[in-house]
């Protein structure tokens, strides 16, 4: 739970300016152009929504617009990260934590996976080398663990 | 505290178990901090694997600890903790448990043993109408910096009070207050400015000379252009109001409540360069903007002097005779100090707290 929900104060946005501020639209254009990219030549694109001006209601609206597709994961590594692709096949969404749940980073990428599900080269070089310790020192009973 | 034997921070992250996955989040995280493209994630990890520990003295001088406090009550434990927790902070006296002749010694000695490579930080203005207004274990503000500047690779003037003077030099300037760069003029003088300044941007700054071993670009005031290439008034939500003459005209009528431009009530967001209108406060909940008031213009100079937070749009300048004589009373070349005092400036001073109304703006823009 983040701190703030501790806060005995409720934020009320007007009826009038909830998620109306204009800004997702133009969002949801670029989103389409890159996905044109992503289609015709193979290129991938990130965009940072924290380099978005976003008005209260404005990520929540595009993020329900977005919604969510086939696939979710989570990533546990220096805090939690959640990764899903949008009802719109090539648009994930990406969102890092701290530790303590606090977002570190919040992002848009258009591409077939996001580059950070993929088992890293230097992890798997270090998983060689555990599981190679593991089969070389057997426990006294011969067991391997 | 930070292992010494460690010497990049990859060793740093590897030696707490983070696997390369959690490096890359940091990456990807640490580029959002330093407003860099997405795109450069990939150069980002390869420098930052390779980043070394460098030496930090942060002096403080005529200032209100707000600074710091902006950056150390941070939200914890984030990318501003573990960069920080990288850099060797050698001295900060409002945090080091040092006291006296102990704390100048370790300053000596980061001076000694980083010569020529150590970052400065300052928060706070140095004042020159009388060595006595500030003094740190009998030492003047001004002794202090021309002494620790001296050795320095580059000095970070943190806070409008390091960066321009800020409230110290506000009118009439009683203590003869100067920023850090009508002092240091022989090393870069990077200006993080903003009364506080946002915490990402100090620490983007350090991660910035920590990942590439420079200093990032610079606008015409000394600030990082990632951090304050664009106005408040650009990136501000509310802009689509503005384009269309929507405007609060009071704190509670109909426009106050729906959101729109509150440019009327004194919103200095058209003037003012900063990155609060996207990066936000407190863990990114919000801004002064979206919480219904005026950006204040505290990260330009001499906004102190704006002639009133709700006037519309007036245009902040200082007493450019006053900084002069100072900047000259120290042995500073006034030509220097002059050249940063730009026409514009000049011609506004003499419209000083007139009122700009909507009109005029839109004639200018």
């Amino acid at each position: 739970m983040d701190a703030r929900d501790t806060i005995p104060i409720l934020i009320e946005t007007s009826a009038a300016t909830d998620g109306c501020f204009q800004n997702t639209r133009p969002l949801l254009h670029e989103i389409a152009h890159a996905l044109r990219r992503l289609q015709l030549e193979g290129v991938a694109t990130t965009l940072d929504l924290s380099a978005i001006p976003f008005g209260p209601g404005d990520e929540r609206q595009l993020i329900d617009f977005l919604g969510k597709g086939e696939v979710s994961a989570k990533l546990e590594a220096m805090g939690e990260s959640l990764i899903w692709e949008s009802r719109y096949a090539g648009v994930w969404i990406v969102e890092h934590r701290s530790t303590s749940s606090e977002r570190l980073a919040f992002q848009l990428e258009i591409t077939k996976l996001p580059a950070i599900l993929a088992s890293q080269p230097e992890d798997i070089a270090e998983s060689l080398l555990m599981l190679r310790e593991a089969l070389e020192s057997p426990q006294a009973d011969g067991t391997l663990v | 505290m930070v292992d010494k034997k460690i010497k990049t921070l990859g060793d740093a992250l590897r030696r707490n178990g983070v696997s390369r996955r959690g490096f890359l989040k940091f990456c990807t995280a640490t580029a959002s901090m330093m407003a860099l493209p997405p795109a450069m994630v990939p150069a980002l990890a390869a420098s930052l694997d390779k980043a070394r520990r460098p030496s930090v003295i942060w002096l403080s001088f005529q200032e209100c600890t707000g600074c710091t406090e902006s950056l150390t009550r941070s939200h914890s434990p984030t990318l501003e903790n573990l960069i920080f927790d990288h850099i060797s902070l050698d001295y900060h006296h409002t945090l080091q448990a040092a006291s006296g002749h102990a704390a100048e010694a370790a300053r000596e000695e980061a001076m000694r043993a980083n010569e020529g490579n150590y970052l400065v930080v300052v928060d706070g203005a140095i004042p020159l109408g009388n060595p006595g207004y500030s003094t740190i274990a009998g030492f003047s503000n001004l002794q202090i910096l021309e002494e620790t500047a001296a050795g320095a690779a580059a000095v970070i003037a943190v806070g409008s009070c390091a960066a321009f003077g800020g409230l110290p030099k506000a009118d009439p300037n009683p203590t003869g207050a100067v920023s850090v760069r009508d002092i240091v003029t022989d090393k870069p003088v990077v200006n993080v400015s903003g009364c506080p300044p946002i915490p990402v941007v100090i620490t983007g700054v350090l991660a910035h000379f920590l990942t590439f071993g420079t200093l990032p670009e610079l606008d015409e005031y000394g600030r990082p252009k990632a951090f304050f290439g664009t106005s408040i008034h650009d990136r501000c939500y509310r802009r689509p109001f503005y384009d269309k003459g929507l405007f609060a005209n009071t704190f509670d009528d109909e426009g106050a409540r729906k959101g729109w431009c509150l440019y009327k009530l004194g919103c200095k967001g058209p003037m003012t360069y900063n990155a609060c209108a996207t990066v936000k406060w407190n863990e990114g909940t919000s801004w002064p903007v979206e919480s219904g008031h005026g950006c204040l213009g505290c990260s330009q100079p001499d906004f102190w002097d704006a002639g009133g937070f709700y006037n519309a749009l007036s245009i902040p300048v200082g007493d450019i005779s006053r900084t002069t004589s100072y900047a000259a009373a120290a042995g500073l070349g006034v030509a220097a100090v002059a050249a940063g005092i730009n026409h514009k400036t000049k011609v506004a001073a003499r419209k000083r707290h007139d009122r700009v109304t909507i009109d005029d703006l839109e004639k200018i823009s």
